[in-house]
């Protein structure tokens, strides 16, 4: 069935309308090589020039420390790999999280295979990281501290100026990976000693394909993609202008809108959990309840499937995600929800939905409506569910 | 990503739920995987599986596998019902994608394990019926929300 009900809007978002428009005279009119002297070229530099000072607006920061790259992707392997190497002979320890993004966790196992040594820190039951763990993990060898400003699939959000004060006294870079943090919450660089972050313009309403890496000034790290002089000779490549410059409207866009949005999307999202939580039996929230980002949903149905749950949903016209295995093509459901203490057979059994600024209270109590037919019919399937049944009659006798 | 059948099968599931004093039951898969199969079958004095149930814990081709297996060893003999194999049970459901295909070798086995049960019962032998492989593990405690 067609989708009519988009809650997956951390998978990715709607281009606004508003940074479609800004985008479409660069390819057609104004389609310079920002590099090229001539009049049409130099129109494409300046438009870098402004998307790049929009979204250092957004993160107190300068906007030469702002480097564009194909994704939020290729800013974490970036960061990792080049912050590794350039600081080699400080030493090879680095501090993450169990909860990151692959594109961090990956590139972390990569980089093990090159002699790094890397800490993976636990989480409490809510994902949130435990400073005094993250105090007992540094070393003299630690060189990089990386942990992500908020969850992707449990919308945790880490108490990161904090991490920062402790990446500062200890004299440890600190990167974060932000892409679903950027536009969602308030940040800033210089209050939260955050020397370099990850962010990508398709979670903010902005093109699929752009990204960033903010590198604080004096971070010595190198170039990731050699060639080019673009992006200060840090990251060569000509520019994707189009998408450079509706992310700098995204950006602005976001930051303008983001008091009101997330607002709204918390009263949605809390009225959603209340009654997902109230209305259906045998289900938990997975996250923190309050330290979540705004438009943010993660429920675990037990005695259920969730690639199941998904299919269904989609027939009913609903877009939504899941962590069980069947949908991360592994045997293993979500790495998040297995470290945030869930049995396996319950993170299987986890639904994602994540919400927008066009979200409204009808579609999520449709969704729900729907949620508790499916849920009912899919237990009624599961033999784990006849065995609690029948577990609980005989307990009762 | 499914065919028109697995999708049919998925939502319009055959011969869902249990058989009270059924001749044999099954269960096989693990709720670590993700998927768990369970068949109940009825099988006359002949020999001959006059009826057969189950329920199943998992994805959308593993609902439609076992779906499908009820329907292709009901009103079979024993003999029949082990040529039931995972292929059989795929190509009735026009294929299935390749990381979906350990799904049908669960219904395959679901199948042996309620007929195991079954011989195990009645203290018979069947031939060409193997101890089932994988079952679920015993003595975990489920936890509530």
């Amino acid at each position: 069935m067609k989708t009519t009900i988009y809650l997956d809007n951390a998978a990715t978002t709607k281009t606004a309308q508003e940074v479609v428009d800004a985008m479409l005279p660069y390819f057609t009119e104004s389609y310079g090589n920002p590099s090229s002297i001539y009049e049409i070229g130099q129109r494409s530099k300046e438009a870098i020039t402004k998307a790049r000072e929009q979204i250092a607006e957004v993160l107190g920061a300068k906007s030469e420390e702002i480097y564009f790259t194909a994704g939020g992707s290729e800013a974490d392997n970036w960061a990792l790999k080049a912050a590794f190497e350039a600081y080699k002979s400080k030493g090879n320890h680095i501090i993450t999280t169990k909860i990151e993004h692959h594109a961090i966790l990956h590139t972390c196992e990569y980089l093990e295979k090159r002699g790094a040594r890397v800490t993976y820190l636990d989480v409490d039951e809510n994902g949130i990281v435990k400073l005094d763990d993250l105090l007992e993990a540094i070393t003299p060898e630690t060189i990089l501290i990386s942990i992500m400003f908020a969850n992707n699939e449990i919308g945790a959000v880490q108490p990161i100026k904090e991490i920062g004060m402790i990446a500062k006294e200890h004299n440890i870079l600190f990167h974060t990976d932000a892409v679903q943090a950027f536009g969602q919450v308030p940040i800033h660089v210089d209050e939260m000693n955050i020397d370099m972050l990850s962010s990508s313009g398709h979670k903010i309403n902005g093109p699929k394909g752009i990204g960033f890496l903010y590198i604080r000034k004096g971070v010595k790290i190198r170039s990731f993609v050699h060639g080019g002089a673009q992006e200060r000779k840090r990251r060569a490549g000509t520019e994707n202008v189009p998408a450079i410059v509706g992310y700098g409207v995204a950006a602005e866009r976001a930051a303008r809108t983001m008091e009101e949005r997330t607002k709204k999307e918390i009263e949605l999202r809390d009225y959603f959990i209340g009654r997902i939580l109230n209305e259906i039996p045998y289900v938990r929230l997975n996250g923190d309840a309050k330290r979540r980002l705004p438009n943010n949903i993660n429920v675990s149905f037990q005695f259920i499937e969730g690639e199941s749950l998904l299919i269904m949903l989609d027939m009913k016209g609903i877009a939504a995600s899941s962590g069980s295995a069947c949908t991360s093509g592994s045997l293993d459901p979500s790495h998040v929800l297995l470290a945030i203490g869930l049995p396996h057979e319950i993170a299987h059994g986890s639904l994602r939905m994540t919400i927008s600024e066009e979200t409204t209270k009808e579609d999520l109590d449709y969704t729900l409506d729907q949620i508790k037919e499916i849920v009912n019919r899919l237990r009624e399937l599961s033999p784990l569910y006849e065995d609690f049944i029948k577990k609980q009659k005989q307990n009762r006798a | 990503m499914y065919s028109e059948k697995v999708m049919d099968h998925f939502q319009n599931p055959r011969n869902v739920g249990e058989i009270e004093g059924a001749s044999g039951v099954g269960t096989v898969g693990n709720a670590k995987c993700g998927d768990i199969m369970r068949m109940y079958l009825d099988i006359d004095e002949d020999g001959i599986i006059r009826d057969c149930k189950f329920k199943t814990f998992g994805c959308g081709a593993a609902v439609a596998t076992s779906s499908m297996a009820t329907e292709l060893v009901k009103g079979k003999t024993i003999q029949e019902a082990l040529q039931v194999t995972n292929k059989a049970v795929m190509e009735a459901l026009d294929g299935l994608p390749p990381v979906k295909v350990h799904c049908s070798l669960l219904a395959e086995e679901a199948i042996h394990a309620a007929l195991w049960d079954y011989a195990e019962k009645h203290g018979i032998k069947i031939e060409g019926l193997d101890k089932p492989k994988s079952d679920i593990s015993e003595g975990e405690e489920e936890e509530e929300y």
